[in-house]
């Protein structure tokens, strides 16, 4: 991350600050227009199982999203989190090998999630390393180790009632991943927003020297949160797995682009300090409506990785450029 | 003192490479055969080439993940262009694929230096819209050896005084690279730069420019690699390789890099480079599966990362530092 003269920012960005009051604003606009062009342009777009189809594109990510936001915003990041969903799939395919039911290989998802989340908590906060570079390199080990197990194999035949996480509706279009998707959303929003907690977590990102000086437990509270973020990627490997219905080592590669894509664009400043929950849900709803637009449309995969490239570098490079354009008038 | 330390782990790390050597030809003397060790080297010179690039971006604390996306992209780009053109004569084709990188290296640069966007966000951006636009110009298509010409595939391999051209390269810019590390004002600028980025302003270097020239001088070399690798292998797709971005940065911190910047090495980045492409070259030699590269990669990060905070962690609080006379 960037060393460079970063100025301290004079004061606490509230979550109720007024500029991202207005991202926010400018977020749900920008859903809602999506939402009106893509009924326009194609006539399949407002069809209410289509839509709850649509909302799987993001579910998984945006269940990873909500910590890693939390991270994000200590000064933290998480490069790992696609290649522990391939460990975590990896082991519960391993699980499901040994005979084991839907309850023991859901409790394997979390573990491995736990287990891997505590293994990056460790080196970043007890062994003091960039989480940067522990990441990369974690991010190459927990998907290697699915290589080793797996090679150009995968697991097959998870059992029928394991096929609900992925692919059940708890009420009428309403998914199982939706619904845990609102759910999660108002837990990591009250967690973020109403609690001690979150204000350190604040606190941290904006001068984490200051922070520890005031009594926070700074190392505890990244340890915590990393290893939220690892179990949210075993909850999403849960997730994704039961609704592919296979394991292959090369499962959600790429993921942690989109996750990171989303926290930025949902106006978590990628340095830390600020950020809200509610943003990275538009974001969320915003990413889901425009794969789901372009797939429509029939855009390549490959294309819409372009924009999701273009969006996490536009989002920060825009309100930059607006602001030298101002200063220079 | 810190040169003398740096010696110290150069050596260390040559010593694990040739322990490294002299197990695997304690079972497969093959292995340390003239011509084996040549093609050893040879596969990794591009490891090499790119891990030197990498290195000035970590040295002024940047990073650089775009460089294999960078690569892939050049090389599709020249590749296509020699199936168009197949007169075309290698020294064009050369420069074109180092101006090629160096625009796309500028690119990250000018977001990192103008605009202050963390590098790893920039370069992570930026690797995916590099694969993106392959498929865009090729439509997914692969560019096939009988589409090349014969001179555009030949090169890299042609023997001269024993060793293919492409080592010869990566020798080349290892010298080139100790020349600008120890010779020149920009060479200064990135330890400067990486040591203490509010000193360097003082001094009178521009911190944001010096990044952006890191990021020109790793997106040159990825590149000139993209030419090297699609002739090589005589094969251009999207997905070449994919995922070797890991791989340089993990070559950068086994040799010794430090990710806070200002510390590292030529020979570090040259050795760290070796160490993977020895243990690459030793799997299949000792019937391990290659499925097994990728996780290596990955424990080798995460242990060289803890040694390198374990050896440099200083005692008490650095006011002044002393004059690093290696740089």
């Amino acid at each position: 991350m960037s060393l460079k003269t970063r100025s301290l920012p004079d004061r606490l960005h509230s979550p109720r600050s007024q500029v991202f009051k207005n991202w926010e604003t400018l977020l749900f606009a920008v859903a809602v227009s999506i939402f009106v062009v893509n009924s326009f342009a194609s006539p399949y777009f407002l069809d209410a199982w289509g839509l709850s189809d649509a909302t799987f594109n993001f579910t998984e990510k945006a269940m990873i999203a909500f910590a890693m936001a939390l991270l994000i915003i200590t000064g933290e990041i998480d490069l790992s989190v696609a290649s522990i969903i391939a460990l975590a799939s990896t082991a519960m395919g391993a699980g499901l090998q040994l005979g084991l039911g839907t309850t023991e290989l859901v409790f394997i998802g979390l573990a491995v999630g736990l287990l891997c989340g505590a293994f990056n908590a460790v080196l970043v906060t007890v062994l003091g390393l960039p989480s940067i570079v522990v990441t990369i390199g974690t991010m190459s080990l927990f998907r290697g180790i699915s290589y080793i197990v797996l090679g150009d194999q995968a697991y097959r035949g998870y059992p029928p009632d394991f096929a609900f996480f992925g692919q059940g509706y708890v009420f009428w279009v309403f998914s199982f991943e939706l619904v845990l998707f609102a759910v999660l959303a108002l837990i990591y929003g009250i967690l973020l927003h109403k609690t001690n907690f979150g204000r350190t977590i604040y606190a941290i990102g904006n001068n984490p020297t200051g922070a520890l000086f005031s009594g926070i437990r700074v190392q505890r509270v990244k340890f915590i949160l990393f290893l939220l973020t690892g179990l949210m990627s075993g909850v999403a490997a849960i997730c994704l797995t039961s609704r592919l219905g296979s394991t292959r080592p090369s499962i959600g590669a790429g993921m942690e682009l989109e996750v990171i894509t989303m926290v930025v664009l949902g106006g978590v400043n990628i340095l830390g300090g600020s950020g809200t929950i509610l943003g990275v849900v538009l974001a969320a709803f915003v990413m889901g409506l425009v794969t789901f637009g372009f797939g429509l449309l029939n855009v390549p995969g490959i294309v819409m990785s372009i924009f999701i490239g273009l969006l996490l570098i536009g989002v920060i490079a825009l309100p930059r450029l607006w602001k030298m354009f101002l200063n220079r008038r | 003192m810190i040169k003398r330390f740096l010696i110290a782990r150069e050596t260390l790390l040559l010593g694990v490479i040739l322990l490294l050597i002299a197990l695997v030809a304690s079972r497969f003397p093959g292995f340390v055969s003239a011509g084996n060790l040549v093609n050893v080297f040879n596969d990794t010179a591009p490891l090499i080439i790119l891990a030197l690039g990498q290195m000035v971006v970590i040295v002024t604390r940047c990073i650089d993940l775009s460089v294999a996306g960078n690569l892939a992209l050049t090389g599709m780009a020249v590749a296509m262009l020699n199936s168009v053109a197949p007169g075309l004569p290698i020294p064009i084709i050369l420069t074109i694929s180092i101006l090629l990188g160096a625009g796309m290296g500028l690119m990250n640069g000018l977001l990192v230096w103008k605009l202050e966007i963390p590098p790893i966000v920039v370069t992570l951006g930026t690797m995916t819209i590099f694969r993106g636009i392959i498929f865009l110009i090729s439509d997914g298509k692969w560019v096939n050896a009988h589409e090349m010409s014969a001179s555009f595939t030949g090169f890299p391999r042609a023997e001269t005084m024993g060793l293919p051209v492409m080592s010869w390269i990566a020798i080349g810019v290892s010298l080139m690279f100790l020349l600008l590390i120890t010779r020149t004002s920009l060479g200064r600028a990135f330890f400067a730069v990486g040591g203490n980025p509010h000193a360097a302003v003082y001094t009178g270097i521009n911190v944001g420019k010096t990044q952006c020239a890191a990021f020109v001088i790793s997106g040159a070399l990825a590149g000139l690699v993209g030419y090297l690798w699609v002739a090589r292998y005589a094969v251009a797709y999207v997905d070449i390789a994919g995922g070797f971005e890991l791989e340089v940065v993990a070559a950068c911190v086994i040799g010794g890099i430090s990710i806070a910047g200002g510390l590292g090495s030529v020979g570090g980045a040259v050795l760290g480079a070796l160490f993977l492409g020895v243990v690459k070259n030793a799997l299949p030699v000792v019937h391990i599966s290659p499925f097994w590269q990728l996780a290596i990669s990955g424990a080798a990060i995460v242990i060289a990362v803890t040694f390198n905070a374990r050896s440099n962690r200083s005692s008490g609080r650095v006011i002044l530092k002393p004059a690093r006379s290696n740089s």
